[in-house]
């Protein structure tokens, strides 16, 4: 794995992340508003649960006939005169993409967002070409000035405010005047447009993601708010597509249901901006375009995923509600995670793609609320594959020894009913009595994991078991 | 060692438990790529020609684009001179080899009118749409020397002419005209689906305009839509 990851410390980074006070205040930014102008997109949208039906379905039947959709879309890029080279590795991946730049003699390579080269650790491969990549993407520009991975994936730099922005810019852009003033987010926009837009008329080689590939036609899309994925596929000669597997779909019509679900549930938009289908290079006769178009197919660890229990997360769309509605994410933001991949989708994929012995902290990062799941525009089953790692990271006796034999304690009590029973009666009233007077407790022996950050609330009542028995017999 | 393409493939049969030569298999995915079925068509875009119209200029405007509407493509170049006026824009456009811009009467304005791909020092470009798309206000453009990509995004200001005919309440209907043109399993090499301007809201979700595409969108709809079907 050419990325560095830090997902085996998850707890120190969630540590630091939450006592980090320039994150916590951007974090406290994003809480709300993407989940209300979600929840309106979709108020305002009665087909939008059933195009979620047909978003889940699609995804599931194209993953069913992968093979057979990789070959259809294949023969049509080679039939409009792209380029598509299968990689198992990012280090396939990123050879595939140093040979294309080195054959143009390539300089400058800008780049539209993509996850996929975020998980090859393209940007230092090239570097090391010397290659200078650029990221065009805002978010992503003000990161890899930063030298930071993205924290959010349609949102990079969202665990930034804008005085750190600010800083950023005056120490990179030395070419501009001293004095200028940078205090509002527009100010900063206009300058990184300006900035940017010298490299986009100067590259040699334009790099894009894909949100998906129709085999229909051998198309590329890509969905994007600022326009820069275009002017970086457009302007250059050459044209590469990062794509991994599962992002195939079969027909416009497909695609067209999981375009209606996705702006909906990333940003709350009926569509992005732009919605962009590419089909091979420049065509006779026109004017503009790159003259060579390349697809670079990754697998890395995709291929094993189908057929089991982690199938399912083949068919996410990359929307990132389930990271916008995450309590955990809001309380630890992306970058505590460690890796490419953040908030719940992350917890399931990264285990998958670097191994659940270097991030099984990750699907234990959550309460299992459940609000990933009900807001997946393709039905993740989130939680139940997050229960299903943490029951590998058990079985091969991962998990700590304090952590097991607790859960050894509490597995004696919970086969034995009247045992439990009595046991949680007397623990409740117990910690019921000694929090009486303040409702909650500031300190507890054991639990200061919990008390550090907030109070624990006293028991207050009977047990749930008791009042669920109550409420039986009152039917 | 395998070619990664084989392995790859080998790797997913596998895993799916499959052979890759079964027939209902085969059968399925040609089947669907040869009928392209249909999904499941939000109602709020089928309407009649004339609320058609009415849903995408709504939608276009929530999307931050300007829209007006004239009678005929003559009207048009009078349309584009008083946008730019209105807006102390210079009164210059750049515009493809689009035969319904050509034909336009540019030489009754003081518009001063050039022609093909941008190379970034054009305020002002002019495109004629492929089509419109109601039910979110969207505007549909194809590559090619009528009307190049880099006018889409490479001004500040994108001007974009669609014939109210040209409407259509929702994507798949502009891919059935698109194959039409193409042939079924074709498309030309960019289609741009444009929903208002270009945006960010990179930088503490305040969402800005004008980020790295055309600071503005102002869409001409010409002529009245057929009046058939209500």
């Amino acid at each position: 794995m050419t990325v560095h990851t830090t997902s085996p410390q998850f707890k120190e980074n969630a540590h630091e992340a939450l006592r980090d006070a320039p994150l916590q205040k951007a974090l406290n930014n994003m809480r709300s508003g993407f989940i209300e102008r979600r929840a309106l997109a979709a108020a305002e949208l009665p087909e939008f649960e059933r195009l979620r039906d047909s978003a889940r379905d699609i995804k599931k039947h194209t993953l069913q006939h992968l093979d057979l959709y990789l070959e259809a879309y294949e023969k049509k890029v080679k039939a409009a005169g792209g380029y598509v080279q299968f990689c198992r590795t990012p280090a396939e991946a990123n050879a595939a993409v140093l040979s294309i730049c080195k054959a143009r003699g390539a300089r400058i390579v800008t780049k539209g967002k993509s996850m996929i080269s975020e998980e090859m650790g393209l940007n230092e491969a090239l570097i090391a070409q010397g290659i200078t990549p650029v990221e065009t993407d805002l978010g992503e520009y003000i990161i890899q000035l930063r030298g930071e991975i993205p924290s959010h994936i349609i949102a990079p730099a969202v665990h930034l405010n804008k005085e750190q922005v600010e800083a950023d810019f005056r120490r990179v852009h030395t070419h501009l005047p001293k004095d200028r003033v940078l205090t509002e987010p527009t100010q900063l926009l206009t300058e990184a447009r300006a900035v940017l837009r010298e490299r986009f008329l100067a590259a040699d080689v334009g790099i894009t993601g894909a949100n998906f590939l129709i085999a229909e036609t051998g198309t590329s899309i890509i969905v994007t708010n600022e326009g820069n994925g275009d002017l970086t596929q457009t302007l250059p000669k050459v044209h590469i597509v990062l794509a991994s597997l599962e992002k195939l779909v079969p027909t416009l019509e497909d695609v067209s249901q999981l375009l209606r679900v996705l702006a909906r549930s990333a940003t709350g938009q009926d569509m992005s901006v732009y919605t962009t289908f590419s089909t091979g290079p420049r065509r006779p006769g026109d004017v503009d375009g790159p003259e060579e178009y390349h697809v670079i197919l990754l697998d890395n660890g995709r291929s094993a995923m189908l057929g089991g229990e982690f199938e399912d997360m083949l068919r996410c769309i990359r929307c990132g509600a389930c990271m916008n509605h995450c309590p955990v994410y809001h309380a630890v933001g992306g970058h505590a995670y460690g890796w490419v991949y953040p908030g719940p989708m992350g917890a399931v994929l990264t285990p998958s793609l670097i191994g659940v012995d270097k991030a099984g902290h990750l699907p234990n990062a959550s309460t299992f609320c459940g609000r990933c799941e009900a807001v997946c525009p393709v039905r993740i089953p989130l939680p139940k594959m997050m229960r299903h790692w943490r029951e590998r990271e058990f079985a091969r006796h991962l998990t700590p020894a304090a952590f097991r034999s607790g859960l050894r304690l509490w597995a004696f009590f919970a086969k034995r009913p009247a045992l439990y029973k009595f046991a949680t009666r007397i623990g409740m009233g117990v910690l019921g009595l000694a929090g009486k007077r303040s409702g909650r407790f500031k300190s507890l022996p054991l639990a200061g994991g919990w008390t550090d950050f907030r109070d624990m609330p006293a028991p207050q009542g009977r047990t749930f078991q008791a009042r669920w028995a109550k409420e039986k017999r009152a039917r | 060692m395998t070619a990664p393409r084989d392995d790859i493939l080998a790797n997913i049969r596998r895993s799916l438990g499959v052979s890759g030569a079964e027939a209902p298999r085969r059968a399925n995915v040609a089947t669907r790529l040869e009928n392209a079925p249909r999904g499941l068509i939000p109602a709020r875009g089928q309407l009649g020609p004339a609320a058609r119209v009415a849903m995408f200029k709504e939608q276009a405007k929530r999307a931050q684009a300007s829209v007006t509407q004239v009678a005929r493509p003559q009207d048009v170049p009078a349309e584009i001179a008083r946008f730019l006026r209105d807006r102390n824009l210079p009164a210059t456009v750049r515009i493809g080899a689009d035969a319904r811009l050509t034909a336009m009467p540019w030489s009754e304005t003081a518009l001063e009118v050039s022609a093909g791909r941008s190379d970034g020092g054009d305020p002002n470009a002019v495109s004629h749409a492929f089509g419109g798309v109601a039910e979110s206000g969207t505007l549909a453009l194809v590559s090619g020397p009528d009307n190049p990509t880099t006018l889409n995004f490479l001004p500040d200001n994108h001007i974009v002419i669609v014939s109210a005919v040209d409407v259509a309440g929702d994507y798949e209907t502009i891919w059935q005209r698109l194959r039409e043109q193409t042939g079924k399993g074709a498309m030309p090499r960019t289609v741009n689906l444009i929903t208002g301007p270009s945006r960010s809201a990179d930088i503490e979700q305040t969402l800005l305009l004008g980020a790295h595409g055309p600071r503005t969108l102002h869409i001409i709809i010409v002529g009245e839509p057929q009046p058939s079907g209500g």
